[in-house]
């Protein structure tokens, strides 16, 4: 924990800081079920030329950003938990559960950790 | 990253849709003559550029041939004169089967072009319409099915590129264009006449089953939506924001007639006419902002749905298989 909100820090102050990492997932894949799913009505996310939706915010530098939804820390478990099931920690939000499995959620938590917001 | 990812609509089944790959009767023999007019067109200009080479560049003597009367009257009259006539009567009899006006006993469907998506109505043996659905056609495999292509607003035009060729879609018209699929599966059609803003984002389906699969798929079109007791709040929210003003559910009060029909909207393969895959997310996507997803269609945002209203509303039109 203090090494992760230590790599958050550091990683404002120096974008070069690798982002984070999840072992064994797989980015690529992670992108591939975006399109899939469709991800893009809702949120603008680099790599996904179309749609770009307004509803979500803009995915673009999630690597970096300290808070998921605003209010949960920007943890890998956490943003696994939140794409399978945000209607499960955050009742009142627009985004529904997924249907992704532990496994594909990771890939997609992967890619999204990949973006880098320069 | 973006060089090995799929293209976006890898999950929209057939789209973009191959061209020059036939799957059934009817777009064989465009296929055919695509091919023989390209092949012809080619071994025409291949003499041309020979015949001009020659002119440049050969002997006094063959110079002197090449500029002769005879030569003129065979290559320049007779030979256009008997190969174009020889590709008209060609293209003519591959083709002139193609816009026949429906047959009784024939399998009818209307499909309407309106900016941007497509009505699809399916004509009972009277030609009355049985039901509406939108932005997909179901059709059995193996037999032909004629599409009665109408416009509301402006020209569309329908192009299944697997199963036939284009055929415009002009208001106050009715064109005939049949279609057959030999195997069951997913062709994908795009809008092919610039029919104003999102015309790119005007895409359609056609599904082929086995023939007992599409009588079931048809059964279970025809009948109302069942009830959605598990979606009371996301009915209460469809009643609430006046969806029913455009949108049809039937068995329901719902029967606006503006925008497509709903009474199976989870059943469909696609949102926002083929551009889209169809589940929970991004019918709550299209409902928030439809406006950032295809730019200009006739749906406006709705900014003014909580959270909890948008995912509510958008599981209860989930349901509706």
């Amino acid at each position: 924990m203090i090494g992760l909100a230590g790599a958050t820090l550091v990683a404002c102050a120096d974008k070069s800081v690798p982002p984070r990492q999840l072992a064994g997932a797989d980015a690529a894949r992670g992108l591939k079920l975006i399109q899939a799913e469709g991800c893009g009505a809702c949120h603008r996310i680099p790599g996904v030329k179309w749609p770009r939706g307004a509803v979500g915010g803009p995915l673009d530098d999630l690597s970096t950003q300290a808070l998921i939804a605003g209010r949960f820390p920007n943890r890998p478990d956490v943003m696994i938990a939140w794409l399978r099931d945000a209607p499960a920690m955050s009742p009142d939000t627009a985004m529904p559960a997924s249907g992704l499995t532990q496994d594909q959620a990771r890939d997609v938590a992967a890619y999204l950790y990949s973006l880098d917001a320069d | 990253m973006q060089t090995d990812a799929p293209p976006a609509h890898e999950s929209l089944k057939g789209w973009p849709p191959p061209a020059l790959d036939p799957a059934g009767p009817f777009a064989a023999p465009l296929n055919s003559l695509t091919w023989g007019l390209l092949a012809m067109t080619a071994a025409v200009l291949l003499v041309v550029v020979v015949a001009v080479a020659l002119a440049l560049f050969a002997p006094r003597a063959w110079r002197r041939k090449l500029g002769g009367e005879r030569l003129v009257w065979i290559a320049g009259l007779a030979f256009p004169v008997v190969v174009l006539s020889a590709l008209l009567v060609w293209g003519l009899s591959l083709t002139n089967r193609l816009s026949e006006p429906p047959r009784p006993g024939e399998l009818r469907i209307r499909v309407t072009g309106e900016m941007w998506w497509w009505r699809v109505g399916y004509l009972d043996a009277s030609g009355r319409e049985a039901f509406q659905d939108a932005n997909e056609i179901h059709i059995p495999t193996g037999r032909p099915v004629a599409l009665e292509l109408e416009s509301t607003d402006v020209i569309h035009s329908l192009w299944i590129p697997r199963l036939n060729g284009k055929l415009d879609m002009i208001p106050g018209r009715r064109n005939i264009l049949r279609i057959q699929a030999d195997k069951a599966g997913e062709y994908g059609a795009q809008c092919a006449e610039f029919c104003g803003g999102p015309h790119a984002l005007m895409a359609l389906v056609v599904v082929a089953h086995a023939p007992a699969d599409y009588e079931a798929w048809k059964a279970r079109q025809a009948a109302p939506a069942a009830p959605a007791p598990a979606h009371t709040a996301g009915k209460a929210v469809f009643d609430r924001a006046g969806c029913g003003a455009c949108h049809a559910i039937r068995g329901t009060d719902a029967n606006g007639l503006a925008g497509p029909d709903l009474t199976h909207v989870g059943s469909r393969r696609t949102l926002g006419a083929g551009v889209l895959p169809n589940n929970q997310g991004t019918l709550a996507g299209w409902i928030g902002d439809s406006q950032a997803i295809k730019p200009g269609n006739r749906m406006p945002a709705y900014p003014v749905l909580k959270g909890q209203e948008l995912r509510d509303l958008s599981a209860y039109l989930e349901s509706l298989k």
